[in-house]
């Protein structure tokens, strides 16, 4: 008896299904009679035509003109943007939490991942609730003010300030992204030690204390170091120099040194244990930089491409910078030496990207490369302190270094944002620029040196930042999650 | 019965496995394994830190044969692993008192 009845309901939704397809063509149809109903009916009554009446029609289709261009152009630039912000997203999971679960030991790869991924989900609600409107709301010079919490008047309609041409909820999620990558990869620096309670309350006030002020002054209207909306320091930084890579950078190496070593670092070996993992990552990041830096045009022409090339000549340049530096040094280039080289590159470029010439962006990323391999390979191993997965040496160093290179490479060819024809960067002949990008810097290492050191302090105090030793010993997999990443037994 | 443990190359055990097939033995183990003996380990480099390695890539290999074929088992194995550089790895010997078939509860060497 069961299987009539199963044609009986079958049959009712295929007639449902066909009822509703005919009845919404006909109101297609409907549809698309309409205008040409309505053109016909001008055309005959406007045979004999006034001078006042045909100007009038004139201006009249001139105006649909130009609100036809501009419908078209924020179709294309919101295109570009919305596939930008999935690009950047996918650079925090997968790419950054497999590029970082790589690098642990096996037991830690899920708590690993676990710290990126949570970021995805807890600074996003944030973001909504109130770090939206500390960083992009109008406010003073350092922070914005509390105008759009729960994002109260974050619509559809364009931010002429922000970006003229895309719905401001697309500038809105698409800055998102960025606040969310920020946070993630300061976990890199205090991998494998962390309880994740700690982490993810650190992480908030983080996000609130040090990543709001700093995007506020750097991207917010009035902001201090805003370079196009009139800041007392304009500081290029053209998708997030010192935003996201000095401050988490920075940050990262404050977190290392406060929490202290890993058990046993330097003398118990902790290589990582899947380089396949790390390199599946690097490649993530390398593809999801695009939405990054050339996204950061806020629109889909000139200028993203001119950012695009940037930034794929300064990865190409920084890998084979760091691989040649190892080569000579190691004698062998590793796959975890170019993949290394690469993001640096990339964290290099990130200021400079919508500044620079294609070939200033293959020396930026040379430098990079080979600068950033003696940050991780000697100076860290000069100071001893454990980032573990080298956030500093990766992120803070290249980031710092490329903010300052932007002031030096930046030209008006690219991105007149003085001016026509006005000098840029140092090489155009502005050196004062190259003061301001020091400024710029030296900010955001300052805020989030004090920052991050009250923010760990308080949370110590609080609930404590590091794992037991046993927990330690086991892994975060298994005391912080109660799984694990490899079961070999099934 | 006589239990032989082998400690072999990696990349040797299809070899092995095929000669040991080829005499009549019937049932093997394979085992990933990691050890050392008189060969010495390498180093690897991550980020510039040096890693060095001890511990080396092995497959262990147990088969029990009735006492008539362990010499033609060994000999088997011996000849399909060596490729005559240090690493090639170890033999061990020892005596089996009983096997049982679970299926059906044969004991002895008809269980093998």
């Amino acid at each position: 008896m069961r299987l009539p009845v199963a044609k009986v309901f079958l049959s009712l939704l295929f007639v449902l299904i066909l009822s509703g397809s005919v009845m919404s063509g006909s109101r297609m149809l409907a549809q698309t009679t309409a205008p040409g109903a309505a053109a016909a009916a001008p055309a005959a009554s406007s045979l004999p035509m006034s001078q006042t009446d045909r100007i009038a029609a004139l201006e009249k289709q001139n105006a649909d003109n130009a609100a036809l261009i501009a419908a078209a152009q924020t179709a294309g630039d919101n295109a570009w943007m919305l596939v930008s912000a999935a690009l950047v997203l996918m650079m925090s999971g997968p790419g950054l939490a497999l590029f970082y679960g790589g690098l642990v030991r096996k037991k830690n790869i899920l708590g690993t991942m676990m710290q990126t991924f949570a970021m995805m989900a807890v600074i996003t609600v944030l973001w909504a609730l109130v770090t939206y409107s500390l960083a992009f709301g109008e406010g003073n010079a350092f922070i914005g003010g509390l105008h759009n919490v729960f994002l109260r008047g974050v619509g559809l309609a364009p931010d002429a300030k922000y970006a003229a041409t895309i719905p401001l909820q697309t500038f809105m999620v698409y800055q998102l992204m960025f606040a969310i990558i920020t946070p993630a990869l300061i976990t890199g620096a205090f991998a494998e030690r962390m309880k994740f309670s700690a982490m993810l309350v650190f992480m908030v006030l983080w996000a609130l204390f040090v990543y709001s002020p700093m995007a506020h002054m750097v991207w917010g209207k009035g902001g201090l170091l805003n370079a196009s909306l009139g800041g007392r320091f304009p500081t290029l930084d053209f998708a997030g120099g010192t935003v996201v890579h000095v401050t988490s950078g920075v940050s990262a190496l404050i977190t290392a040194l406060y929490l202290g070593k890993r058990l046993g670092y330097p003398k118990v070996p902790m290589p990582p244990h899947s380089v396949v993992n790390s390199f599946i990552g690097a490649c993530l990041l390398w593809v999801g930089w695009f939405g990054f830096n050339a996204g950061s045009a806020l629109s889909s022409g000139t200028l993203a491409t001119s950012a695009f090339v940037a930034t794929h000549f300064g990865a190409a340049a920084a890998a084979i910078g760091w691989s040649v530096a190892e080569w000579i040094r190691q004698g062998k280039p590793s796959a975890l030496g170019a993949i290394s080289g690469c993001v640096a590159g990339l964290v290099a470029i990130t200021p400079a990207a919508g500044f620079v010439t294609p070939m200033s962006a293959l020396w930026i990323g040379l430098i990079a490369g080979v600068f950033c391999y003696f940050m991780v390979v000697k100076v860290k191993a000069a100071f001893g302190y454990d980032d573990s997965l080298d956030a500093f040496g990766v992120h803070g160093a290249g980031g710092t270094m490329g903010a300052i290179l932007t002031g030096v490479f930046a030209t008006s060819v690219i991105n007149p944002i003085f001016g026509a024809g006005k000098a840029t960067g140092l090489l155009e002949g502005n050196a004062h620029q190259l003061l301001n990008q020091i400024v710029g810097v030296a900010i955001a290492w300052s805020l989030s040196i004090v920052g991050t050191l009250i923010i760990l302090f308080v949370v110590d105090k609080l609930i404590g930042l590091r794992v037991s030793e046993e927990d330690e010993r086991e892994g975060l997999d298994l005391s912080q999650h109660g799984e694990e990443g490899y079961d070999w037994a099934h | 019965m006589q239990k032989i443990e082998a400690v072999i190359q990696p990349s040797k055990l299809d070899a092995v496995k095929d000669a040991l097939v080829e005499i009549g033995v019937e049932g093997m183990t394979i085992t990933e394994a990691r050890g050392h003996g008189r060969q010495k380990g390498h180093t690897e480099f991550y980020r510039g830190r040096e890693y060095s390695v001890d511990l080396l890539p092995k497959v262990k290999l147990e088969v029990v044969v009735a006492d008539a074929m362990l010499d033609k088992a060994i000999l088997a194995i011996t000849t399909a692993a060596r490729t005559g550089t240090i690493g090639d790895g170890k033999i061990f010997v020892s005596k089996i008192d009983e096997a049982i078939r679970i299926r059906n509860d044969e004991r002895g060497e008809i269980a093998l």
